[in-house]
């Protein structure tokens, strides 16, 4: 046995040295045409050193090691022991810090900087995406790669309508939203049939086709260039900007005898995205009550079961790809409003992956820990600059070992139930 | 002949080159589908990195002033080879064995995470410009008259299509002979079984990872040279090409992915030829959505009974 436990190891540590050192340690450079080879830094090379011979220990006493591991207290029995919360109590604690939250982060926005306001626009917006997402992918486990292409039809439908036809952004937002619903419903309809992974791939290609049309349409979607002045959201009539761009609207700052700021116009779009939010979140947990989402979870964990007990398998999925659409559609509005410009750029697949790994680190169907995770993932490479670049490969490292040790996320969704008090 | 009839032999040539490496990256999706039933979506950046491995070695050669051409290429190859293999079986014992029997998405959003990681260490270790690849096998034979079209079949295209050949002449000997290619059929006849009767899976498993990872590693090199460029993205567009192309053919078909590779080359080089460049990757993403919707079993692909 130890013999073998040593082949293993050995062969582990052969492997790890081949698949690290060439691309680690011998870096392609191009100097004009030609191309030189230059070994990398001692260090680079030492660490890759260092991780063979870490994989060599780690196989050799691989036994012991999850022995160890598995007689640890507390590590995977984790509150096991502890008595659950009653669930009425919990329900209660939670509305109430959720409103504390919510309440919080309205007034939040006036004391700030104007940074960091535009950064939680950009991270509720991911908020309503990652909320969007999960129906989909979390609560109907229909994996949808191809998300970003109802994001982008909401910011394009916004862009267009304003160019050419001078629509507003109260008109474009729910016009956006239905025409990215539309798009689901009419993508779904024929994909929905189709078993998961293929389903995956599917939308992978939708996704990659909306975005090579808009790149090649230039007469209409301005091609890569991308289309510029998009106007901002108004209060009632009311402009944000120093001089009053439209016809019949009177500007913020001069009908409440303000001195202008650029801020108001920022807080103004954090203030829309925030209340999006709430209703975004909202309606999809009041959707999960009901029965049709309950149908979602029903197909997701068992479509054979549940089609045999009467759910029309066409019918409950593409609702749940619907209404994602539809909550990616107003995201997309949002997003082309705050930027005031939008290109094919900004709706590329990294994008679609990077929402699909917020809805797994935060726990598939859960809610809360899919918007805790948008949180973490949008501000995390702000404030750490420097592992900016690192920020994807990280991503990727995340979404592996998460589905290797906790495949439910980091807050796993609790199904809602209700508890028979007194009863054997 | 006539121009027209001259054109069209050329994009016939261009597909059918583009095809047959697009059919070697299939191999490895079918296989592994074929096995485990799950979409293997880091080959893609398994058949970059063996392109980014050729390119280091052959660099490294010139370095040292190695210069005879069979040589360059012969350890291009087995480096690429070794690289990518080593890096498919890495794959598959630390992203999908742990994972593998749980619900269907499971696997597959791991395989999404370590196409990722894949991509970015390459980025971060590499760069992320694209990089020129010396094409080491220059000349073309011509066809037709000088004033008018000519047809031209390089040098570098004929390597393509004989090295696709010997390849898949290789693996199709290997599967139906040989005492591992036996047992590679009989666990993806069914799993359960083959393991009762004393086939170790796992190594079964593990070695249809490091075969489909050696035949991308070999497509990496071959188009590689015949691009002239190679940036760590670009086994991201050419996996979801194979990918369809294993689709179009039948996935778990071996000679379906062959089949497939070759329809959806020329269906894209005809594309680019007569209509325009860029849209051949929308007519092969639409070509996969039609085929998964009309005919999900593909061409040659035997169909699939859901059992309860």
């Amino acid at each position: 046995m130890a013999a073998q436990n040593f082949r293993h190891a050995l062969f582990c540590a052969i492997v790890t040295l081949i698949i690290a050192y060439p691309i680690l340690g011998l870096n392609l450079e191009a100097r004009g045409i030609d191309i030189t080879l230059t070994g990398a830094d001692t260090f680079t090379v030492v660490m890759v050193f260092i991780a063979a011979v870490v994989v060599f220990a780690f196989q050799l006493f691989r036994d012991g090691i999850m022995e160890t591991f598995k007689s640890l207290p507390g590590l995977r029995s984790g509150g096991a022991h502890k008595e659950p919360m009653a669930e009425n109590r919990r329900a209660r604690i939670e509305s109430w810090v959720i409103t504390g939250i919510v309440v919080l982060a309205l007034f939040w926005p006036f004391f700030v900087s104007r940074g960091s306001v535009d950064l939680a626009t950009l991270v509720l917006i991911y908020v309503i995406l990652a909320l969007g997402l999960n129906v989909v992918v979390g609560l109907a486990g229909l994996l949808d790669l191809g998300y970003v292409a109802f994001y982008a039809v909401g910011a394009y439908t916004f862009a267009l309508l304003s160019e050419y036809l001078g629509v507003s952004f109260w008109l474009a937002l729910p016009i956006g939203a239905l025409l990215a619903a539309l798009f689901g419903l009419v993508l779904g309809f024929p994909v929905l049939r189709l078993r998961g992974d293929y389903l995956a791939i599917v939308t992978l290609g939708f996704g990659e086709i909306i975005r090579i049309l808009l790149n090649n349409w230039t007469s209409l979607t301005g091609g890569p260039n991308g289309i510029g002045g998009i106007p901002d959201p108004t209060l009632f009539g009311m402009e944000f900007g120093r001089r009053v761009k439209e016809e019949g609207n009177v500007s913020f700052h001069e009908t409440f005898g303000i001195a202008y700021a650029g801020e108001h116009k920022v807080i103004f779009l954090y203030l829309i995205a925030l209340v999006l939010a709430v209703f975004t979140a909202l309606v999809i947990r009041r959707f999960m009550r009901m029965p049709v989402g309950r149908a979602w979870e029903a197909l997701r964990e068992d479509e054979i079961a549940a089609r045999s007990l009467g759910m029309s398998r066409t019918a409950v999925k593409l609702s749940a790809f619907t209404i994602g659409a539809f909550f990616a559609g107003f995201a997309g509005t949002v997003f082309a409003s705050k930027q005031g410009f939008i290109s094919p750029e900004s709706f590329v697949f990294l994008e679609s992956a990077i929402i699909l790994a917020i809805v797994v680190l935060g726990g598939m169907g859960s809610q809360i820990g899919v918007i805790l995770a948008a949180v973490a993932v949008t501000i995390l490479p702000e404030l750490a600059r420097e592992f900016s670049e690192y920020r994807m490969l990280i991503f990727g490292a995340a979404m592996v070992l998460m589905m290797v040790w906790r495949p439910q996320g980091l807050m796993p969704m609790r199904r809602i139930h209700i508890e028979l008090k007194g009863q054997e | 002949m006539s121009e027209a009839l001259l054109y069209f032999i050329q994009q016939l040539i261009n597909g059918l080159t583009i095809g047959s490496a697009y059919a070697l990256i299939a191999i490895g999706y079918t296989m592994v589908y074929g096995i485990i039933g799950m979409i293997n979506f880091a080959h893609g950046e398994i058949y970059m990195i063996g392109a980014y491995t050729a390119l280091i070695a052959i660099t490294g050669l010139a370095t040292l002033g190695v210069t005879w051409l069979p040589l360059v290429l012969l350890v291009a190859l087995v480096c690429a080879m070794i690289v990518s293999s080593s890096m498919g079986w890495a794959v598959e014992r630390v992203a999908y064995r742990p994972v593998r029997g749980r619900h269907r998405l499971i696997p597959l959003i791991s395989a999404i995470g370590m196409s990722i990681f894949l991509q970015n260490y390459v980025h971060l270790a590499q760069g992320s410009r694209n990089i020129g690849f010396p094409s080491l096998i220059e000349g073309s034979f011509r066809f037709g008259s000088p004033e008018n079209f000519q047809v031209s079949l390089s040098f570098i295209q004929i390597t393509i299509f004989i090295t696709t050949l010997i390849c898949m002449t290789a693996l199709s000997v290997f599967i139906s002979r040989s005492r591992t290619g036996r047992a590679c059929r009989a666990v993806s006849q069914d799993l359960g079984m083959a393991s009762l009767l004393g086939i170790d899976t796992n190594r079964i498993i593990s070695a249809t990872f490091v075969i489909g990872a050696a035949l991308a590693a070999v497509a990496g090199l071959l188009l590689g040279m015949y691009y002239g460029s190679i940036d760590p993205l670009f086994g991201f567009i050419a996996g979801l090409k194979a990918f369809t192309a294993a689709v179009l053919g039948g996935i778990g078909s071996i000679p379906g992915a062959m089949l497939g590779g070759l329809i959806l080359g020329v269906a894209e080089s005809m594309t680019s030829g007569y209509l325009s460049g860029e849209y051949k990757d929308v007519i092969s993403f639409s070509l996969l959505i039609l085929i998964l919707l009309f005919k999900p079993t593909g061409l040659l692909g035997k169909p699939e009974v859901e059992k309860i």
